[in-house]
């Protein structure tokens, strides 16, 4: 005869259970509450100098509070342009290669993707670095930095995430599709390039956004290659950027460029955040 | 409308250089991909060699790191590099876990889909913004309420080992701020792939416990995280070599200065330290080149090496697991 | 039997890795007219249809022997395009494909890629063949929107449309009925009928009403064999074998 009663057993594996679901909830709110801290602070800090002198102007060495991030922000854009112009040829190519190739080779492309894909940022600065500006360095001490640099960077770093987002957008447009087109007679270059690509379009795009908003804020491969500027420069020499900007006012000893790079965090952060939102944007009215 | 009779031959021509292009435009695509793993590799000990050749192994047993002298050494960097990952998995672990089976399985339906949202949008706060908060908020924070007053209390310095890890120079860049800024990074990330583990186990496991009358949480830790185990163990290696190549936030709150110590050496979590990614980006700016730039770069290769198999052997784990699974 | 034979297919055997799906299949399918393929599922029926426009080439580790013909040339040899193949033994599926562009664009898809015909002689070509698929009074003000706002019915009758823009020969259908109401159904039929006149068509069905009602001749598959083909009115009503008389008469399915 068993009973269906509550004994003190039970009683007790009740309040274990209790217990244990509210150490996970009580976690979960910690994370939250720490990283919501840092953004409300971030906001309230940054909010000071966030305004359109800080958008307009460059900086200003005689009156600091007075001066702008001009510079950084364009820098910042060109160089992201510039990592586009690298990643997404080569990006959405193998992308391609991936979700048409089934075999060896496909299989040891996809494997050295994911370890470009977890190499550090600086190291892949350090790279651009050795290849590039060392050699034209050793001959002009000093010499050699570029927000080309920077951009090849950076491009270099969106390359495996361009790749495998082209890669899984591809892989969802229905084979009816493919089957479709080829019945039709139309030859593979064709059928990818006019029915599915389209069709993956929204996907990738939205992919290659949120990339962008990845090495967006990246410093360290720009620390060496880009160097940094206090005025406007063109891209083939040392240029300035937004995340650079930050880390030079937050390390300085001047309290007014402290407040400064909490604009500049304020910034960069919106920059991202824009980035994202459009990313998700275009992917939902792909859906409809 | 039909052509005289059919035909299959001939237009031939008229696709196959062009599909040829195709294929040999993506082709080249991926080899440029491939090329450029193994680029970065030999370009990085190609240049490192002057170094390798003067420095030897003592490159990486040394802890002495003076350029004027024309001495380098990264083991005091390595270390650092060490403790301050593993300070940062201990503390961020329990949270992210416990939070990632908070999200996977005990949190109602509505709550999921917002707090996936802040935990992708924090993942994605750059590293630099996370080394300003360290500089301005957590580095004060710790100075006042944790170092002062453990350096100050007598009490403290009676716990055997509790001594010999809350001492230090307490002025307040540290390791402890690093290990704990480094720990908030990672957490986001290393919550999420634990989610998606926990998420990919059956839910019929779930429901053959609770019909055998077990509670939520005899379920989750006899049967769920028993199964999941590889899989998270794999997603904890990943945040630790996440946290390994850290370069940024570290830079701005570690110090970037030797102990204050005889040897240079120092397990107190008050003081300052080095971490290869602070080391690099610190002293690149007065790398002379010749040997210097050579070092540095030798530097790069270590971590470069060294995070390749931390996240080859974290990535294997989790598709093992991912694979057991079905 | 109409005397002019379109595609001669001789001891075809085919292969999906080690299993043997089609053991030596044997027949002339005949020019101008309507020829179906029926069988219980997993007979091969589908899979030999494929094999007309070598569309089993885009499966791995697929084997064929064996030699079709279409007007006396083989089309597995090396010097043919399989391009110009399917363009000229085209496919309809069974469910309805448009590709995510405009109506126009859709039936103007075929003609860009063979190179055609451009401009004013493409706007001709295609409300030709709309009109030949009995779809154009439906769509001919809205040539411009989009081919994924019509209904299953207009959408299969546009792949049929689409097929026909490249002026092909045969026209292989693959149960384009199964997934379209009885009304579209009825729509397409009639229009299969007058489609032999100037192509061959060769159709797979599960439904037997509609193989006795449209073609001329039938080949019963089943396992893999073509266990009877002959003209349709004595394979429905006296069939040579007796699994084609269990099967026509639902003493299995």
């Amino acid at each position: 005869m068993s009973s269906l009663a509550r004994t003190p057993i039970l009683r007790q594996r009740r309040l274990a259970n209790g217990l244990f679901q509210s150490i996970c909830a009580v976690s979960a709110v910690v994370a939250m509450t720490i990283l919501g801290y840092i953004l409300w602070f971030l906001l309230r800090q940054g909010l000071e100098y966030f305004k359109p002198t800080l958008f307009i102007r460059l900086p200003d060495n005689v009156n600091p509070a007075l001066g702008g991030i001009k510079h950084s922000i364009i820098g910042s854009a060109g160089i992201l342009f510039i990592a586009l112009g690298i990643s997404l040829p080569v990006g959405i190519l193998s992308g391609i290669y991936q979700a048409e190739a089934r075999g060896k080779l496909s299989q040891s492309v996809r494997f050295l993707t994911d370890v470009l894909n977890g190499i550090p940022s600086i190291v892949i600065g350090l790279f651009v670095y050795a290849i590039w500006i060392l050699p034209y360095a050793l001959k002009h001490p000093g010499q050699g930095y570029s927000g080309l640099a920077g951009g090849a960077a950076l491009g270099i770093m969106m390359i495996p995430l361009v790749m495998r987002t082209t890669d899984e957008m591809l892989q969802l447009v229905p084979q009816s599709l493919w089957d479709a087109s080829l019945a039709l007679g139309t030859p593979r270059w064709r059928t990818m390039l006019l029915i599915i690509l389209p069709a993956a379009r929204n996907g990738i795009v939205t992919g290659v956004m949120l990339a962008l908003a990845r090495v967006a804020g990246e410093t360290a491969p720009l620390l060496f290659t880009v160097l940094g500027n206090e005025f406007e420069g063109p891209f083939t020499g040392p240029i300035d950027a937004l995340p650079l900007r930050l880390y030079k006012y937050a390390t300085s000893a001047d309290p007014v460029q402290n407040s400064i790079a909490w604009s500049t965090a304020l910034t960069l952060i919106l920059m991202i955040l824009t980035l994202s939102v459009i990313a998700r944007l275009i992917t939902r009215s792909g859906k409809k | 409308m039909n052509l005289p009779g059919g035909t299959i031959h001939g237009a031939g021509d008229r696709y196959n250089w062009r599909d040829s292009a195709y294929v040999s435009a993506i082709t080249i695509a991926s080899m440029v991909l491939m090329a450029l793993v193994l680029a970065i590799g030999s370009a990085l000990l190609w240049q490192s060699l002057p170094a390798i050749r003067t420095l030897g192994l003592g490159f990486i047993t040394s802890h002495e790191w003076d350029d004027a002298a024309g001495k380098y050494g990264s083991a005091a960097f390595l270390s650092g590099t060490l403790y301050s990952s593993l300070l940062a998995i201990l503390v961020s672990v329990p949270i992210s876990i416990c939070s990632a089976i908070f999200l996977a399985e005990i949190a109602p339906k509505w709550i999921r889909l917002p707090v996936t949202f802040i935990i992708e949008l924090l993942a994605a706060i750059p590293s630099v913004v996370y080394g300003l908060w360290g500089i301005f908020v957590l580095i004060p924070l710790l100075r006042d309420k944790v170092m002062t007053p453990a350096l100050a209390s007598p009490s403290i310095t009676k716990i055997p080992i509790v001594k010999s890890l809350f001492t230090g120079a307490g002025y307040g860049p540290s390791m402890l701020a690093a290990g704990l800024l480094l720990a908030i990074m990672i957490t986001p990330f290393i919550t999420a792939i634990c989610r998606d583990i926990l998420n990919a186990i059956p839910s019929m496991q779930r429901d053959a416990a609770a019909g055998m009358g077990c509670t939520q949480s005899e379920t989750i830790l006899k049967v769920v995280l028993p199964s999941a185990a590889p899989g998270l163990i794999g997603a904890v290696m990943l945040g630790f070599g996440r946290a390994f190549g850290e370069t940024m936030a570290v830079t701005m709150v570690i110090g970037n200065m030797t102990p204050n110590t005889p040897d240079g050496k120092s397990l107190g979590l008050f003081d300052p330290g080095y971490t290869i990614a602070s080391a690099m980006a610190n002293k690149f700016t007065e790398a002379t080149p010749g040997i210097a730039t050579a070092a540095l770069i030798e530097l790069g290769l270590v971590l470069f090496v060294t995070s390749m198999l931390i996240n080859f052997a974290a990535r294997s784990l989790v598709k093992v697991a991912m694979r057991r699974l079905g | 039997m109409h005397s002019a034979t379109c595609i001669s297919v001789n001891n075809v055997s085919f292969w999906y890795g080690s299993n043997q799906a089609l053991f030596d299949i044997n027949m002339d399918i005949p020019k101008n007219a309507v020829t179906a393929f029926i069988g219980p599922s997993g007979c091969g029926k589908s899979t030999f249809l494929r094999c007309l426009n070598r569309m089993n080439d885009r499966i791995d580790g697929t084997k064929v022997t064996g030699s079709i013909e279409f007007e006396s040339q083989n089309i597995r040899d090396k010097s043919v395009s399989v391009e110009a193949l399917r363009r000229t033994i085209g496919m309809v599926f069974q469910k309805p494909v448009p590709f995510p562009m405009s109506i126009y664009d859709n039936i103007a898809f075929g003609p860009r890629t063979h190179g055609i015909a451009r401009g004013r002689a493409l706007d001709t070509l295609v409300e030709k063949c709309l009109v030949d698929a009995a779809l154009w009074d439906e769509v001919k003000d809205k040539l411009k929107s989009s081919a994924m706002a019509l209904s299953g019915g207009q959408q299969q009758r546009l792949c049929i449309a689409r097929t026909l823009s490249v002026s092909p020969e045969v026209i292989l259908m693959d149960e384009p009925c199964s997934a379209l109401d009885p009304n579209s159904t009825h729509r397409i039929e009639e229009l299969i009928t007058r489609l032999k006149d100037e192509y061959t068509v060769v159709i797979v069905t599960h439904n037997l009403q509609q193989a006795k009602r449209i073609s001329d001749n039938t080949g019963f598959f089943l396992r893999g064999e073509l266990v009877e083909y002959a003209d349709s009115t004595s394979v429905f009503g006296t069939p040579a074998r007796k699994e084609t008389d269990d099967y026509i008469n639902g003493r299995f399915g």
